[in-house]
């Protein structure tokens, strides 16, 4: 569980040249070419905000909504943003033109499979954001791909239109029932995975949603891969504050950065029972836990 | 061109090229950085703070964002002392890396223990200095780190000290969340800290509004980033200007804590700080180490001085001026 490169990682000036508001959100492009060049879906950049003198020092992650080859100025990179907080609203805020230091591409990318077998990708929210670009890439390797695309709310969800064109078949859930079918992702996936008969689905979006689709993966006999959503400071390896519990290959639990060691995770791999209420506990079976204890 | 300056130091028999350093816990170990910069262009890269055991760390959320600044309760997450010693410092030392080991313990013996499998390693000669981290505030005890005290801090100081060869320094990492941080830098010198690293992260805490609950896990953190520099800058000219006045034996000080810039730097040598590490800015800009040498250099030469060392501790007065 070690980072998977040691190469250089770029940290370049990128050039904002286009801020669309899609639905709740915003999509940003920015020239980046180095970015573009190395980036795999599942992977994600790192922005500062704030400009130079910015009190909000913290690098913001966004996972890499797709590399396109540049027009004039060189290959750029997207993102999808929903402004939370200050960090993401200055982003948002943005107009062209306008420069934003970017570190990337970070992190372990969704992994593909050698055979073109049947997948499914599950989107929450705007975690649907890198799943077209995956599903592009896996249909090119000739696997049929199915897009399950859910959110709260018919405005919070993101690309239903390009699923269309990324995906063999598309199903929409909403929380309300304001577009297709009113529930979870979890009320239509295990239909989904056996009318396709996947064998692999990925996923992005909360925390809780990933639990379900891995545990309903397992269900019906399908690998889960699941992009995971945890606080970084710094999204590089060094402060280690994005950890989550992970079972290695070797059945140790350890508290795994993911940022490096992830983001993209198997499902099956996470202690997700030691997540609880906004939370997540040390297992004490984790390796260096007995450590902690009096601690 | 401007002329050369001569940006080398010698802390305590530590010789350094540079005064730049990583902060502990703000860089892992060397392999993460190093796909960003050469991390043997370092005066010194300062390692994690290692125990003698592998330690998970605590839960999440470990960090909470603050003006110029974040709140952190990592809980020293790391491999333990052995393992550290087989794989992290082995590397480092094979990327030419001047390395500053930063230790710690739950006892005063256990900060010894560490100390003794650092000594046999086979990368020992990678070695260039220990820096003594008695002031995380990431611990059981909290408010009580080792560092609060002076006493307790003599005895982890000596324990160190002995079990080290003579010619590694050991520098003892204080907090300034203590009333007089001048006594505690006095008693760890008596009981021999060749040098001082200041400052620690300062005990603190932020409420999450929404849940009405501490954010951080494990309730209060260390605070750090820009918004502590002046207090890091009050910290270091205290304990210079006690020594300055004969209170305490002059010893090399290596400043920490907010530094951003070059002009940062700055202020932490002027009040007294022979080396400066560079800590929660590398999350902002990885190669911020590097890029503060290059800014402080700059500010010396356009200043006029001919050697790093003549810029410490400039802004105390001078017995001419008294």
């Amino acid at each position: 569980m070690r980072p998977a490169t040691r190469e250089r990682v770029p940290q370049v000036c990128g050039e904002l040249v286009a801020n669309r508001r899609v639905g709740a959100y915003h999509q940003l492009t920015f020239v980046a070419a180095e970015v573009a060049a190395l980036a795999r879906p599942g992977q994600f950049v790192a922005l500062a905000v704030g400009g130079d003198t910015s009190a909000t020092l913290l690098r913001r992650c966004f996972s890499i909504h797709k590399v396109s080859p540049g027009e004039t100025n060189g290959d750029t990179v997207e993102i999808v943003v929903a402004a939370k907080g200050p960090g993401t609203a200055w982003l948002t805020d943005l107009r062209t033109p306008a420069e934003v230091s970017i570190i990337g591409p970070l992190g372990r990318g969704f992994p593909l499979p050698t055979e073109p077998v049947p997948c499914v990708l599950v989107g929450g929210g705007y975690g649907s954001a890198p799943l077209f670009w995956l599903a592009e890439v896996l249909r090119e390797r000739g696997c049929h791909v199915e897009l399950v695309l859910g959110a709260a709310t018919r405005d919070q969800l993101f690309g239903v239109g390009q699923a269309r064109r990324a995906a063999d078949g598309v199903t929409v859930t909403t929380d309300d029932g304001s577009m297709g079918t009113k529930g979870w992702v979890s009320l239509v996936l295990p239909d989904v995975i056996r009318r396709s008969r996947a064998d692999v689905v990925y996923g992005c979006g909360p925390m809780s949603m990933l639990r379900a689709v891995t545990e309903i993966a397992a269900t019906e006999g399908a690998v889960a891969q699941v992009a995971v959503e945890e606080s970084m400071a710094c999204g590089i390896g060094v402060c280690m504050t994005c950890v989550m519990p992970v079972t290695g290959r070797d059945g140790v639990t350890r508290m795994a950065r993911s940022c490096v060691e992830g983001p993209v995770f198997r499902g099956d791999r996470i202690r997700w029972e030691a997540f609880d209420d906004g939370r997540c506990q040390v297992p004490g079976d984790a390796y260096g836990a007995q450590a902690m204890v009096g601690h | 061109m401007s002329p050369v300056i001569d940006m080398s130091v010698d802390l305590a028999g530590m010789r350094l090229p540079n005064p730049l350093m990583t902060a502990s816990g703000c860089a892992a170990n060397g392999r993460e950085l190093s796909r960003f910069f050469d991390i043997a262009e370092l005066g010194a890269f300062v390692t994690k703070t290692v125990l003698a055991q592998p330690r998970s760390g605590r839960g999440t959320p470990r960090m909470a964002e603050t003006p110029s600044g974040m709140l952190n309760s990592i809980g020293l997450q790391g491999p333990g002392i052995t393992e550290f010693t087989l794989r992290d410092l082995v590397w480092l030392k094979s990327a030419g890396a001047r390395v500053l080991v930063s230790i710690a313990g739950n006892t005063a013996g256990e900060f010894a223990d560490v100390a003794a499998v650092l000594r046999e390693s086979p990368a020992f000669d990678a070695v260039v200095g220990v820096e003594v981290n008695i002031s995380c505030p990431n611990v059981a005890n909290r408010g009580l780190v080792f560092a609060c005290d002076p006493l307790s801090s003599a005895k982890v100081i000596a324990l160190v000290r002995e079990t080290l060869p003579r010619g590694i320094p050991v520098f003892a990492k204080l907090s300034p969340d203590v009333t007089d941080i001048a006594e505690i830098a006095g008693a760890c010198e008596t009981a021999g800290a060749d040098g001082l690293t200041m400052i620690n992260t300062l005990l603190a805490m932020v409420i999450d509004t929404d849940l009405l609950r501490p954010q951080v896990g494990g309730v209060t953190g260390g605070l750090s980033g820009p918004a502590i520099r002046p207090v890091a800058v009050r910290a270091i000219w205290q304990v210079r200007a006690a020594m300055i006045e004969g209170r305490i034996p002059v010893v090399p000080i290596i400043g920490v804590g907010g530094v951003r810039t070059g002009d940062d730097a700055l202020q932490l040598v002027a009040a007294g700080a022979s080396a400066i590490q560079v800590g929660t800015a590398t999350f902002n800009d990885p190669a911020a180490p590097l890029r503060v040498n290059r800014e402080l250099t700059a500010a010396l030469q356009e200043k006029g001085f001919a050697r790093f060392t003549d810029a410490v501790g400039i802004a105390h007065p001078r017995p001419d001026q008294q």
